[in-house]
Parts: C-alpha cells; structure tokens; sequence
C-alpha cells in the first residue's frame, strides 16, 4: 500500500496542513483539488472545515472544534486510500480583456526595455501564454498565476508604488496578476482588466476558481470603457458573448 | 437606530468574523479581542455572533434613537452616559434618545461596546464584519446609522463581572508553526527568550515587532496563513497577522498563536513588552 504523497501538520489548535512534494506542477494542484472534493462529500464537511488550496498545499481549518491531529490524519490517509484520483475535476477556461493603453500600462514601456522588445510584442506575449491559477489569497480575489513565459520574466520594481489602482495587470518574477483592488505594490503594470474579479455582492463572490485557466485579450479603450459599463450594470457576459467560459 | 456623532479613532462593526470564504482570499475580520467581545455578548445574553463595536484608542459619540440596553468590556476606557460614568462589565439602560460619550482607552488599546440583541449592520457573506472591501465601510464615521432592535424592558441575569484579566498579560502562547522545524537552534531560543516590543506598524491585518531575529534565506512556496500565524521576514523582522490578516503568505510561519493569545496582543500598543511561550500539541 503506498503512503499518501502529502506530509500531514498541525497548524496551530484548528487547523492542518497537507504538503505535497514542493514542486509547481499541474499534476499536484489537480490531485489537491480532486482529494478536497472527496473530502468535501460528506467527509470534512464545508459547513465545518475551510479549505484552502494553493500550489502545493491544502490547509484544512475547523470552524468550532479544535482539531485531533492523530484521528484526522489516519482518517486523511485512509480517505487517501480510497480517493479515485482528480479524473472528475472541470476547470474552466477565461479569457480576460486588458486594455494596454499607457494611461494604464504604467510600466509597459519600461518593462518592454527592459525585456529587449517592443511594446507591442510584449503585448503580444502575454496576451499569448495561458495562466493557470495556482492559488487565491492575499487578499480578496487575488490569483495566483503559473504560467508566465521564460522571456517575459522581469524583477519587480525597485521601490513599490503606495497605489496601484484595482485592475491593474501586472508582472514580476514568475508571477503576472490583476490587482483586485487599490493596493501597495511593486509588479510592473502592463495595462488594466475592467471586470472585477470580486465581488461581494455575488455569492460566491469570485467567478475564477482554482485550477481555472486566464488568458488575457488586447482590447482598445472604446471597448475597455464597454466592458467596464457592462461589468458595473452586471451584464458584462463571459459565456455567451465574448465566448470566454469553455468545459 | 444609534447615530454616530463622533467617529472615535478607528471604530468598527466586528461579529465572531467570515467563515468560507478563505479560499477566495477573504480574512475571517471579526473582533481582534474575541474575548472581550464574547463577554459582552455574554452579559447582554446576546448570541455569541451578535456584533459589538470595536473602539480603538479613541472611542465615538453615539445617540440612541431608541430605548435599549448597552455594556462595554476589554481596554477600561473613560465612557459616559449622560452625566454618568460607566463602569466595564456591567449592563446599563439606554434611554430612547440617550446619548454614549466615549473617550480615551486609559490601559489596554480596544475596548468592545455591546447592544442588547446586537447590531444590525448589513450582513455579508455570513458576516456583519467590517472589512473594506467586503464591506463598504472599514470604519465608522459620523452621520453613519446602525440599526438594533429596540428593547424597553429587560432584567439582565448578571449584572456585573470582574474584570478582564487578559488586557495585563505579556505572555503569547504559542505553538510552533509550520516552519519551526526551519528555524536554527539560535533562533529558536531568541524566539522564546527574548523579549519583543511592539512596532508602530500594528493595526488589524498585522502586528510588527521591533526587535529582529537572526536573519534567513528559507524560501517556500505560498501557502495558506491564519490569524495568529507569527511569520518570519528574511530580515529577521516577525510579523504576527491578526484577524484581518492576508490568508497566504510567502514567509515562514515560525509559530502559531493560541487562540486567546491573539486577545492578549489585540490590547498592546506601540511599544508594549511581549514575550512568546511554548504550547506543545
């Protein structure tokens, strides 16, 4: 019998953390996503237990009683045991408009410099490469993307920005992203994404969820300024229109 | 309906906080000293999830439009009704129109005022915590309305507790994080030796503190933190989220708070002297 490929931790009185191999990989994130929804069906229940999965880890948080950690890790591994794999996850695929326009694209020609190309190639390039979101967190609605090509990789800015206004598109490292809201930051701003990517109003507040594919699209001003009226009045459609939702 | 005539320093709404929404990045919010808001709860026999305010340093000026009844626990604070100076951990009757002058905290840093059947500010997602941008508000500011259920009449049960005793406690129980085992020997007994002082950056989401441990190049990959996670900056700078916390992190989770420990740094100001204790699990 093989032992589960996750290390089980205590994480202080209510909560543990399982870790699979330290490694960015597909294959991981699914077997996470595929294993909490096991767990999900009438093991941890939701009204009980807080998931949350990112890259390499789920960390399972109990809402009222602290946890036992010798009785749920057996119980973990033994519901491993008979965990039928992630075959049955769905992701979806979303395409994002971004507009590149320089009076959002604060950083896009520094950026481009930097990365020996044009504008419009970087441009080019990463409205090309498709993201996966490898985690949600920090802060409301934040993605946490894999996927960004090796010529595109650039180190974030020296000194942060106090402000980086919410919609705003970024990268840095290995890492691009949409600020969800105005915030302290320091990733080089390529252009802006006029549907939010929360909202607490809706239930569930974020349309995107793990294991999602982003890939994002040039749209000019005109159609940014569309999309951002669709999006206030809440009629901005993913599925039908802009034939973004697949699977 | 209570009016706010004066907002005080930082005032909010704050309940037991937002569950299920982690996974989506939203922090739990809710009253950074769950103690103090539990015991006021508790002497209005409200349920454990009605909300209270939470008053930082500064309290507000409040007019009752109707009758109710009010208590207030946590930091001890100069608080009137009318000409009358209220005492912590006692219930008081509010007459309709009765006006609450709250001012400085004198010991502690937030103190928690409950009324009889709690406030009913909007509820999202599960929760009628303050949390910009969860909700529209992260504060209150005068002008603001906040709805509660009249209540003419009501013989409280228990009129008065002791004093809460966790607004002097120094002392964090904690147990070791995730990456504790990371950590070298050296800086594992500064860690629990050392005495820590609060850093002027402290407010809901964290909790600096000034003096830095050995420095460190650990690197691990993002991965989920907790109110209560104590982190480990490569400077050596430790860093204590709090219940508006960030819900990933890319630092070390050195330790992890015990629950009533966060209570205990929730009454610290800048400067304040902290030291953290071993819980074994």
């Amino acid at each position: 019998m093989n032992p589960p490929p996750f290390r089980i931790k205590p994480f202080g009185p209510r909560a543990v953390l399982l870790e699979w191999p330290s490694r960015l990989e597909l294959e991981i994130l699914f077997d996470i996503l595929g294993f909490a929804a096991y767990l999900k069906k009438g093991r941890l229940a939701e009204t009980q237990w807080e998931y949350v999965p990112i890259y390499h880890s789920l960390t399972l948080i109990s809402r009222d009683a602290p946890v036992d950690l010798d009785t749920l890790a057996k119980a973990l591994r033994s519901w491993y045991e008979s965990y039928p794999g992630p075959e049955s996850i769905r992701t979806r695929e979303w395409e994002l408009p971004v507009c590149y326009d320089p009076e959002f694209g604060l950083d896009l020609e520094q950026a481009a410099e930097t990365l020996q190309m044009s504008p419009e190639t970087l441009i080019l390039k990463h409205g090309a490469a498709t993201y996966r979101v490898f985690g949600i967190g920090f802060l409301p609605g934040f993605l946490y993307l894999g996927g960004v090509p090796e010529e595109l990789r650039l180190p974030r800015k020296a000194s942060p920005r106090a402000r980086v206004p919410g919609g705003s598109v970024g990268l840095a490292d290995r890492q691009t992203g949409i600020y969800p809201q105005d915030s302290p930051g320091g990733w080089n701003i390529l252009g802006k994404c006029p549907i939010p990517l929360f909202d607490p109003q809706r239930d569930p507040p974020s349309f995107i969820a793990l294991g999602d594919s982003i890939r994002f699209r040039a749209v000019s001003r005109a159609e940014f300024d569309l999309h951002r009226i669709e999006a206030e009045v809440g009629v901005y459609d993913h599925s039908k229109k802009y034939g973004n939702a697949r699977g | 309906m209570l009016e706010v005539k004066g907002a005080g320093f930082f005032t909010s709404v704050q309940d037991l906080g937002r569950f299920g929404y982690r996974h989506l990045g939203v922090p739990v919010a809710g009253a950074a000293d769950l103690l103090s808001a539990r015991r006021v709860n508790g002497l209005l026999e409200n349920p454990e999830s009605a909300a209270v305010l939470e008053m930082t340093m500064q309290g507000p000026v409040l007019a009752f439009s109707e009758p109710t009844y009010i208590s207030y626990s946590g930091a001890p604070m100069d608080i009137r009704l009318g000409g009358q100076a209220l005492e912590p951990d006692q219930v008081y009757a509010v007459p309709a129109g009765g006006e609450v002058n709250c001012g400085r905290i004198k010991k502690g840093f937030r103190s928690y005022l409950g009324v009889k059947g709690g406030l009913l500010a909007p509820l999202v997602l599960g929760s009628r915590s303050y949390y910009s941008p969860v909700t529209e508000q992260r504060k209150l500011k005068i002008g603001d309305e906040i709805g509660y259920t009249p209540c003419p009449e009501y013989t409280p049960k228990i009129l008065k507790w002791s004093h809460a005793d966790h607004i002097k406690e120094h002392l964090l129980q904690a147990f070791p994080g995730p990456e504790y085992d990371l950590l070298s020997q050296k800086q594992r007994e500064l860690l629990f030796s050392q005495e820590f002082s609060l850093a002027k950056e402290h407010d809901r989401m964290a909790c600096q503190l000034n003096e830095l441990l050995p420095a460190h190049t650990i690197s691990m990959i993002t991965s989920a933190t907790l109110p209560g996670t104590v982190q480990l900056a490569p400077s050596g700078k430790v860093i204590i989220l709090m219940c508006d916390g960030q819900t990933t992190g890319g630092y070390p989770r050195i330790l992890q708070l015990e629950e009533n420990a966060l209570s205990v740094l929730a009454q610290k100001k800048a400067g304040d002297r902290i030291r953290f204790r071993s819980s074994g699990y």
